[in-house]
């Protein structure tokens, strides 16, 4: 292999040398292509020919050619997703006309809501009250028996399509007082009286001194809201403070950053984004899962 | 076979080469400038309210595009999952882009309006104080850093130049219109909504707003995703014709 | 020496000295004038940069212009084991960081968003790049059997070009960025970089210009491609208006739609033109050299090149399939992308079949078992690649860890398993040794490589395809059967063994890094005797040495 400018013939192969020579010893053998190589390069550009027939595929001046099949991948998925619905169209109607407090009546109904309801909570809601509903500090939890705005399936749809505190008139719309950030009670007053709700559940760590001194201040600002004996009130949101059931936490710092803030957590409506038959589901799933009325 | 040619003549290889891989971008990014057919007809599209702008610039800062698309498929899991598929027309003021091209998290095209302010403050402090099992980073930090806007009026002259349809009056009131978007209720939010209608006002980092008090990055960011795909009015989005492709 | 011929260094001197000087004031005066931190930081990088070139061409004005050039391609050798190494690392990093988010650390600088294109342009560009620059400086000037022209440019693109490495480096990590994948870097570091990228087409250019072979050489076709089209690219994608002339911001010219469309073809072909055209170019040259037999076909090389880098360019929307794209654009990014099937494997037989003849040498040599395994990975990603590009496929794959398998069985097996090849020739090569420090240590880096990246590709399949099934599964009701965090617990395992994978191809990066330094250290070599023949320099082999024309 040397000699410039030379074709040779290359002993191992057989095969002539194409005769240029690089660096010493670099050099080419003159094979043809590959049969099989340059068989399936042809059947890829037919096949590539045939599908430019077959959709829409070369920019035009105006336009692009729409190809014989007149295909649209939006027209496409727009089509699958309605052979899906109707898929479901039998259960969707029958959910749709049925009065919801019905629903758990109809096995079939049931079932399906419930699987079309775990469905739309793992995308939509575990993100706030958990994967398994169980909530979070500011999230209420959904298993247990303790509603805020009302447990029966017909308050809890309304909750969920509408939402709570989220700047819509239709949302389930209440504010308590920022009792400490607006200056309405003075901090001592605010631990005496964090100390007594925190009585109302039977807490042992409460000061029951502190706790004494603030079941007047209780009664005159709070039991508005909260009721006399602190059970709460479901028209107004105002949670039930003597159950041991926490929204944002029983500790006497909690409690106290309750008073001081007024809180106000927000929930998003989900009328707008959801379906009303999905939000129906997420109703009757929600309703179902241990604590329903 | 001639080869020689080339292989004796590096400008003509050099020339040859450059004929041979300009074709294909001519003839697929030309057209996108030229086919009325390649950017939807819609309604609701508006230029980025400045702090919006802002926060997707922090968005861009964070790379949060490394993990998060925006960009819904038209695949019928996608639509069922995020909601209607994305419309080109969507992202038409978007400078950058981020569709990107990994979903290591949810897509966020639709983000908007899925959760409260307070909790994308907790998401966005502790990813994992929300959601258990989440592998995001988090970024406690933005809520600490004020936002610097003194360039604002700079970045929306810019974007104004390459094509947002920004007015003079929007870049003029641009630094006024970051504060008045932090503060519900005020005469200045009032000309805010006008230039950008559907805005969001409010204090967004959980922290109370009133007078004096500055944006955060947090405020941006979560002003920023807020207003994901709350733009177009899909009810009044006909699916047929050219845009139906 | 006549006296043009003492004209010339003078005025290339003063020349070198006087863009030196200027760059070095532009430098000052950003370091002083920049509106944002990270734009002073840059202009005081470039000020020192550039002083230190002007004292180091002050000292060195003597001229010795005999024989090849190669002392800019041994700074670019080490610069790319290097910056392997970091990048490499960087990769381990943010793969632990995907099954520990933990090490994340809450601090702004080390989170994921920031340090993912970190690794990637450190692999991509630092890594890669040096690879590219070194291995083409080194071939253009032997088979053109010609010294590459200029006295400072040459080393100017070298230098030029790590100085690009540090400022986008260190823009990702204090959240300057373009943000788009691949082209992060800002405007000014664009810039930059186009001034370090027209000098190295004119270097390149300019060695095959002065060249003494009649004919230009297969890997020079695919050198010179590779370096024009990357210019076109970054030029069109980069098109972007700075805020400020003095701060790092910008904002890309165009938006949405087009933008991404841009944005993909330039992405698909940093692909094709950076880790596949300019590493087929080390292909054509380091395999025949090291297993010194003659290139398979000639006729399938010519064929090949042209079909590659014109249906290439095209392939670019099977990054966009399903989006707001529109259909026309993306049938023909997914056609094209079949019909690049087999050029691709054009390259691949093409190296493959180079070793007719020379099998044993897979045996007897790890070297050349890299050069081999990285054609045959080629292959396996230019297969995979196309059948990713089918729309039914793509609605799977895409946004998936299947494409990330797909990237890096290219990116770890291809790209870094030719370039380790590769260094492994250039290094004794370069630094006139009789071989390498030690052929067992490449053996381990071998195999370290290799378990690492089948525990990597294999580990990504699974997670991307868990991912892609279980995003769009259904249950017998037709609802949506997975939550989407659901699916990112799935990944926690998958991620760990990754993680694991990667650590291995980490260690075999420092086993490199280990032989090379003993090596150009000039230490003897423990086993030159079960060392080819070819792995001592040209000079010392007693072979035929081809020296530049004077
Ligand atoms: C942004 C977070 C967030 C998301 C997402 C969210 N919620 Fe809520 N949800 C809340 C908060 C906060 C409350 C309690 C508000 C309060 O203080 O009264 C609540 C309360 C509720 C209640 C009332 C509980 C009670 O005790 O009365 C129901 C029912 C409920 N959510 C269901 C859902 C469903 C179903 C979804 C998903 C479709 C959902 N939520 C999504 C934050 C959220
Ligand atoms: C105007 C009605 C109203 C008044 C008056 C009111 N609250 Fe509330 N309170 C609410 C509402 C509504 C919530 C739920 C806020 C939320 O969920 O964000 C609440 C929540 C709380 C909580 C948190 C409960 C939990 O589970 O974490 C505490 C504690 C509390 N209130 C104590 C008080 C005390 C003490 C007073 C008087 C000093 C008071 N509230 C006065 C309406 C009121
Ligand atoms: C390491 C990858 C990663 C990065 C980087 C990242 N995220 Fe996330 N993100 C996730 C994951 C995983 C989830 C799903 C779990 C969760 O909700 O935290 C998520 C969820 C979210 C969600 C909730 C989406 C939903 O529909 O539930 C939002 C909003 C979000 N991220 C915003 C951001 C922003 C803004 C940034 C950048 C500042 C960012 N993310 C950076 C991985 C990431
Ligand atoms: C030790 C070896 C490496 C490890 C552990 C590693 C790890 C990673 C990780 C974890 C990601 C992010 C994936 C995600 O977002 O989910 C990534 C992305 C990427 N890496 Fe690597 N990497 C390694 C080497 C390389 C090399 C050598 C190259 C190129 C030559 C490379 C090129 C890329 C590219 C292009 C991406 C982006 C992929 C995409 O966007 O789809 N990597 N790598
Ligand atoms: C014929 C050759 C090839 C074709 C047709 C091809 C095709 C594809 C496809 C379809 C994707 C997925 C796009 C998506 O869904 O987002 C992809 C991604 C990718 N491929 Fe290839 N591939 C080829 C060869 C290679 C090789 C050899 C490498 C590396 C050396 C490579 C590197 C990449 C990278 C880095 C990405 C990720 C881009 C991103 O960030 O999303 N490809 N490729
Ligand atoms: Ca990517
Ligand atoms: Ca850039
Ligand atoms: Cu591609």
């Amino acid at each position: 292999m040397t000699m410039a400018g030379h074709k040779h013939i290359d002993e191992v192969t057989g095969v002539e040398t194409t005769g240029h020579v690089w660096d010493g010893d670099l050099c080419e053998l003159n094979k043809p292509l590959p049969k099989w190589w340059l068989y399936v390069f042809y059947a890829c550009c037919v096949w590539a020919f045939g599908y430019w027939m077959v959709y829409p595929a070369w920019p035009t001046l105006t336009g692009y050619t729409q190809g014989y099949l007149g295909y649209s991948q939006r027209a496409a998925v727009t089509a699958e997703i309605n052979a899906a619905k109707a898929a479901q169209d039998t259960y969707r109607q029958a959910i749709a006309n049925t009065p919801i407090t019905e629903v758990k009546g109809k096995e079939d109904l049931m079932q399906f809501a419930m699987a079309g309801g775990a469905a739309a909570f793992g995308d939509n809601c575990s993100g706030c009250h958990g994967r398994g509903a169980q909530g979070a500090a500011g999230y209420p939890n959904l298993n247990d028996d303790d509603w805020i705005w009302g447990g029966s399936v017909e308050q809890i749809e309304y909750t969920i399509a509408h939402g709570i505190r989220n700047g819509a008139d239709e949302a389930r719309n209440s504010a308590m007082p920022r009792f400490g950030l607006d200056g309405i009670l003075e901090p001592a007053v605010i631990s005496d009286v964090a100390n007594y709700v925190r009585s109302l559940s039977g807490s042992e760590q409460v000061d029951a001194a502190a706790a004494e001194r603030g079941k007047a201040t209780f009664a005159e600002q709070c039991a508005a809201c909260h009721a006399e004996d602190g059970k709460g009130n479901q028209e107004m949101g105002a949670p039930n403070l003597s159950d041991a059931i926490w929204l944002y936490g029983g500790s006497q710092e909690a409690v106290t950053q309750s008073i001081v803030t007024g809180r106000g957590g927000a929930m998003p409506a989900w009328a707008t984004r959801l379906d009303p038959v999905t939000v129906k589901m997420l109703a009757v799933y929600v309703h179902s899962l241990g604590g329903g009325k | 076979m001639n080869h020689g040619i080339f292989e004796k003549n590096s400008l003509i290889l050099l020339i040859g080469i450059l004929i041979v891989v300009s074709i294909g971008g001519i003839v697929q990014i030309a057209p996108l400038f030229m086919l009325s057919s390649t950017i939807e007809k819609v309604e609701g599209m508006r230029p980025y309210s400045p702090l919006e702008q802002a926060g997707r610039d922090i968005y861009v800062r964070e790379g949060c595009y490394n993990c998060h698309s925006q960009m819904i498929r038209s695949l019928r899991d996608e639509v069922e999952r995020y909601g209607h598929y994305s419309l080109a027309a969507e992202s038409m003021y978007d400078h950058p882009f981020q569709w990107s091209s990994k979903r290591t998290g949810p897509d966020l095209a639709r983000i908007g309006g899925k959760y409260s302010d307070a909790w994308h403050t907790e998401h966005m402090r502790q990813p994992t104080s929300v959601v258990s099992a989440s592998i995001m980073p988090a970024y406690p930090h933005l809520e600490k850093t004020p936002l610097d806007y003194s360039n604002i009026q700079d970045k929306l002259k810019t974007l104004q130049f390459i094509g947002v349809p920004y007015t003079d009056e929007m870049i003029a009131k641009a630094a006024a219109d970051i504060e008045a978007q932090i503060a519900p209720d005020t005469p200045a939010a009032k000309e805010l909504l006008a230039r950008y209608p559907k805005a969001q006002v409010r204090k967004f980092d959980g922290q109370s707003p009133g007078e004096g008090v500055k944006p955060t990055e947090l405020d941006a960011l979560i002003a920023y995703l807020q207003m994901l795909g709350t733009l177009v009015d899909f009810t009044k989005f006909d699916a047929s014709g050219p845009n139906l492709r | 020496m006549s006296a043009t011929a003492a004209v010339k260094p003078a005025l290339s001197n003063a020349l070198a000295m006087g863009s030196a000087a200027v760059f070095a004031a532009l430098g000052v005066f950003l370091a002083i004038n920049g509106v944002d931190p990270v734009m002073n930081l840059h202009g005081a990088l470039l000020a020192l940069a550039s002083v230190l070139a002007l004292i180091y061409i002050f000292t060195h004005q003597t001229d010795e212009r005999s024989g090849y050039l190669d002392g800019p391609i041994r700074v670019a050798t080490l610069a790319a084991v290097f910056w392997g190494v970091i990048g490499f690392a960087a990769g381990d990093f943010i793969a632990w960081q995907l099954a520990f988010p933990a090490l994340n650390f809450d601090l702004p600088w080390t989170t994921f968003g920031r340090l993912r294109p970190l690794h990637t342009s450190a692999v991509i560009f630092a890594f890669g790049g040096n690879v590219l620059l070194a291995t083409s400086f080194y071939v253009v000037q032997r088979t053109s059997r010609a010294r590459m022209p200029g006295r400072w440019s040459p080393w100017f693109v070298i230098w030029g070009y790590q100085l690009f490495i540090v400022l986008a480096a260190t823009s990702y990590v204090l959240g300057a960025t373009q943000g788009k994948e691949y082209a992060e870097p800002e405007w000014h570091v664009d810039l930059f970089l186009t001034i370090v990228w027209v000098t190295y087409l004119l270097v390149f250019l300019g060695t095959l210009w002065k060249r003494e072979e009649p004919h230009i050489y297969v890997a020079n076709w695919f050198y010179l491609a590779f370096i024009v089209t990357v210019a076109m690219l970054h030029l069109v994608n980069g098109l972007s208006v700075p805020v400020s002339f003095l701060g790092t911001q910008s904002y890309p010219v165009m938006a949405g739609v087009q933008a991404a469309m841009t944005q993909w073809w330039y992405g698909h072909n940093a692909v094709g033109f950076f880790l596949t055209a300019g590493f087929l170019g080390i292909m054509y040259y380091f395999v025949p050299k090291r297993v010194e037999r003659p290139v398979y076909s000639y006729r399938l090389s010519i064929v090949h090149f042209w079909s590659l880098i014109f249906l290439y360019i095209w392939a670019g929307p099977h990054h966009l399939h399903y989006t707001a794209l529109p259909d026309w654009a993306q049938t023909l990014g997914m056609t094209f992308s079949i019909m690049l099937w087999m050029p691709s494997w054009g390259g691949m037989i093409n190296g493959l079949m180079t070793l007719s003849g020379a099998w044993d040498r897979l045996r007897t040599d790890p070297v050349v078992r890299l050069l081999v395994v990285s054609v045959a990975f080629y292959g396996m990603s230019t297969f995979e690649g196309p059948l990713m590009s089918i729309k039914a496929v793509n609605s799977l794959s895409h946004y998936t860890d299947w494409t990330v398998g797909h990237v890096h069985s290219g990116a770890l097996g291809w790209v870094g398993m030719v370039s380790f090849g590769a260094i492994y020739c250039l290094v004794p090569w370069l630094w006139k040794r009789e071989g390498l420090y030690s052929i067992k240590l490449v053996e381990w880096h071998f195999w370290l490589s290799t378990i690492g990246i089948v525990l990597y590709i294999t580990s990504m399949w699974v997670a991307g395809i868990t991912q892609g099934l279980m995003w769009r599964a259904y249950d017998n009701l037709g609802f949506l059967k997975y939550s989407f965090i659901e699916t990112v617990e799935a990944l926690h395992w998958p991620y760990i063994i990754r993680a694991v994978g990667g650590l291995l191809f980490v260690i075999g990066g420092f086993v490199m890094a280990y032989n090379v330094w003993r090596t150009v250290r000039g230490d003897q070599p423990v086993d030159l005797k079960d060392q080819p023949r070819v792995a001592a320099a040209p000079e010392l082999r007693g072979g035929v040495v081809a020296v530049p024309a004077e």
